[in-house]
């Protein structure tokens, strides 16, 4: 239970954008903020949340207090003002096909969220590295006893969280921009996404978050004022129906 | 008169296995009833099956005459069904009283009443008292549980588990990991409960499965082998062969 | 209570008492607004601390109560009591739906369950402009006349916060120490074993949730008038931790922990905004001190250091 990993989007938006600003490359802005953001992250887990293993609370409390510190400090480094990150002119660009616009940069969005979803797939589901983890899930004392190194393992599990948290912050800084404030507004999307798609399955994100995209859009383009009750109530009837989400185990 | 517990063609598996096959048991009213068998042959399984922990995979349970196949545990434990677990599962950060008390108030209305304190029910308070004096724990009522010692621990499990007046008491091991002092002790408390109390005990001390209980069922892998009373289950060659055998 | 804890007890409700009038403004609001969030806090700790469920949405039933008081207080300029009882109203209920849908879940589903049902409340009050006024929030709540006194100083507000504050911990006190208040802690220890020894567990910590609820919306009810201002924040979930954070810090499964929790983090965080604009920087660092020095909270690092 991770209240920081709002945190990990909005740095990783930062330090893209500082990147960019400087080095005026978006692949090296994408990297650089992935990457920084993955040390803090992997900082946090090593010297704080280690020990705090199965207490949800202490977690809570705790990664509230990273997500005040880090917004707090984003907002004395970079202040109060919204930001884009310059995008590369050719992703910049819209063609028109037919009756509809079509942004170069929305097409890469979707193209950079498939590419991970299928490393990502491919990581847990065909490797080693995906095994243990997926070993350490169901049952980590048993998987530590088979020799998995799961400190190790929760570490880089976590960087790899925070890493790609970042990369969404990243992209997303172009798209929707950085500014204060969005650290908790992307907080609940990831949690709807998980509580829809369930705890620890993979079509489950895929699905939820194809889910939670739907209703958001609809929701805000039919009944405006009602759009995060559009998003959210669906997802409380799921649970009524279903306490473990759509493909959540137990 | 009808039985106090039938269980009739009870199985459950795990995955692709089978815990406990077809089990066929009958308790009449009052009777003193002990389970058997070797580690894994599916005893706790059994119980909670029994207790309602877990739902059965054929089966039917009936308590009283009264099917509870599908009941929750804790309507069983209001239809007079009531158990003690293999490992202590009391509440660490009450006192030794306050867990009696969440026996006795359990099966009685008391227990959503929330607009007068505890300690004005008077009659919950004496109960509790009284309980934990014939489990041999008077004294040690305002001590919290964590800190008593694992012969405590036991003995609490016992007045919790028959707190709530049950008219079938499931005991787990009740003697596990007590000194043979403690262990004797126990057997006495439990020599001295209510006649009309039906137990179901699962027990590896021999000793004090002869001293308990009447009847004896014997189960090995998931199935029931032998059933009878002492002298039958003794002269078993099966049972010989599989239990005895490795004495 | 044995006489042992009566007498510091009417000590503490004496000097509460006997103080405000001597304190200056400042001072006095600051008392004022510790009430309002013990009030607050104490609710949550029905849950947190005597049933075991962590809520992480627990700011919404306070909200709800504010934003009720606030449209009821603005709109139809209903009167105090009106506006009290229909706040109540108003959370208990939200309460008793979302409690149906969350009570079932356990562990981290019950975390994210509420935190996500917190972010439908949040999302309402951010977005339903009509209703809320959205980020502007309500204004202009008036604080009422009630038997001929004027509210409005802060005197005469705090006092009638000191009174609901009395209720509120005489309702609760009475709440834990009732069979029904074993029976929460029971679940907090063991719910296995409550099951078997014949409790409906999913009825207890329903009713606990509701209850929690209903005592929320008391305080969120007072906030409304205190402040004369709700916003969304009121229900953000940054509330809602600071809330737990309340409890977690001084010392769950008492509701003298969240008295003293409260009291803390209103003046710290009040005192910390008059001399530093890092205030949020330290409030952070805060919530990591608290966790990684005090695990029992403050109550338990007294407790532990006596023996």
């Amino acid at each position: 239970m991770n209240l920081a990993h709002g945190s990990y989007f909005l740095l990783g938006g930062y330090v893209g954008l500082t990147t960019a600003a400087r080095t005026k490359s978006f692949a090296l802005a994408l990297l650089s903020g992935s990457l920084a953001v993955a040390l803090i992250g992997l900082g946090m887990e090593r010297f704080f949340l280690r020990r705090l293993t199965r207490q949800s609370l202490p977690q809570v409390l705790l990664t509230m207090g990273f997500a005040l510190v880090f917004q707090d400090l984003a907002l004395l480094v970079w202040g109060g003002d919204p930001y884009n990150i310059a995008v590369p002119a050719f992703l910049a660009q819209s063609v028109q096909a037919g009756p509809v616009f079509v942004n170069f940069y929305r097409l890469f969005i979707i193209g950079v969220a498939f590419a991970v979803g299928v490393v990502l797939w491919l990581f847990l589901e065909r490797t080693r590295a995906g095994a243990s983890i997926r070993a350490t899930v169901d049952d980590a004392e048993m998987a530590q006893g088979v020799g998995i190194n799961v400190p190790l393992l929760s570490a880089g599990v976590f960087a790899l969280g925070a890493f790609l948290a970042a990369l969404g912050g990243v992209v997303g800084a172009g798209f929707i921009g950085v500014y204060p404030g969005l650290d908790f507004e992307v907080l609940p999307y990831a949690f709807v996404v998980v509580i829809i798609g369930g705890l620890g399955s993979f079509h489950g994100v895929v699905v939820g978050s194809l889910v939670v995209g739907l209703l958001d859009n609809f929701g805000k383009a039919l009944f405006p004022e009602l759009s995060y009750f559009t998003l959210f109530a669906p997802m409380a009837l799921i649970l009524a129906l279903k306490p473990t989400g759509l493909f959540g185990k137990r | 008169m009808s039985a106090a517990l039938v269980v009739a063609g009870v199985s459950r598996s795990f995955g692709g296995l089978t815990a406990v096959h077809a089990v066929d048991l009958s308790l009449e009213p009052g009777e003193r009833h002990a389970i058997i068998g070797p580690n894994g042959a599916g005893k706790t399984t059994l119980f909670n099956l029994i207790a309602g922990e877990l739902a059965p995979s054929a089966g039917r349970i009936v308590v009283f005459g009264q099917d509870v196949t599908r009941l929750p545990p804790e309507r069983r434990a209001a239809l007079g069904l009531a158990r003690t677990f293999q490992i202590n599962t009391l509440f660490p950060n009450l006192t030794a009283t306050e867990n009696v008390l969440l026996a006795v108030q359990g099966t009685t209305p008391t227990k959503l009443r929330l607009h007068r304190p505890i300690e004005s029910y008077r009659h919950l308070y004496e109960r509790a008292a009284h309980l934990l004096d014939s489990v041999g724990l008077a004294g040690k009522g305002s001590e919290m549980v964590r800190t008593l010692s694992h012969g405590e621990q036991r003995q609490l499990e016992i007045a919790l588990a028959i707190g709530g007046t049950p008219r079938i008491l499931l005991l787990d091991e009740p003697t596990a990991g007590l000194s043979p002092s403690e262990s004797q002790r126990l057997v006495r408390l439990l020599k001295r409960l209510e006649t009309s109390l039906t137990l179901l005990v699962i027990e590896h001390d021999m000793d004090v499965v002869f001293e308990i209980a009447e009847r004896i069922t014997v189960l090995h892998d998931g199935k029931v082998i032998a059933d009878g009373d002492r002298d039958q289950v003794k002269a078993s060659p099966l049972v010989a062969e599989i239990y005895f055998g490795s004495d | 209570m044995t006489a042992r804890r009566a007498i510091p007890f009417s000590a503490c409700a004496a000097l509460l008492l006997a103080v405000p009038p001597f304190l200056p403004p400042y001072p006095l609001t600051l008392l004022t607004q510790i009430l309002i969030f013990a009030i607050f806090a104490m609710s949550l700790d029905l849950l947190l601390g005597y049933t075991g469920l962590a809520s992480l949405g627990h700011a919404a039933y306070f909200g709800i109560a504010a934003y009720a008081v606030a449209i009821l207080a603005t709109r139809s300029q209903a009167s105090f009591w009106v506006c009290l009882l229909a706040a109540v109203f108003a959370a208990t209920a939200v309460a008793a739906v979302f409690g149906f849908v969350a009570i079932r879940a356990v562990g981290v589903y019950f975390l994210m369950i509420t935190l996500a049902l917190g972010m439908v409340v949040w999302g309402l009050a951010f977005r339903w402009v009509s209703v809320t006024m959205g980020d502007n929030g309500i204004s202009g709540i008036a604080r009422p006349t009630l038997f001929g006194v004027s509210l409005a100083s802060p005197l005469p507000f705090h006092y009638l916060s000191l009174a609901v504050f009395f209720v509120a911990f005489a309702l609760l006190w009475l709440v834990v120490r009732s069979p029904f208040g074993l029976s929460l802690q029971g679940i907090r220890e063991t719910e296995r074993r409550m099951r078997a020894l014949g409790y409906d567990v999913w009825l207890h910590k329903y009713l606990a949730f509701v209850l929690a609820g209903g005592f929320a919306g008391l305080a969120g009810a007072l906030w409304a008038y205190y402040d004369g201002f709700v916003s969304p924040v009121e229900v953000h979930l940054v509330t809602s931790v600071e809330t737990l954070l309340m409890v977690a810090l001084g010392g769950p499964g008492t509701l003298f922990g969240p008295i003293l929790g409260a009291a803390v983090i209103v003046l710290f965080k009040n005192l910390l905004s008059i001399y530093t604009k890092r205030w949020l920087l330290i409030l952070g660092l805060v919530y990591i001190g608290v966790i990684v020095l005090t695990p029992k909270g403050i109550l338990g690092a007294l407790r532990g250091a006596r023996r």
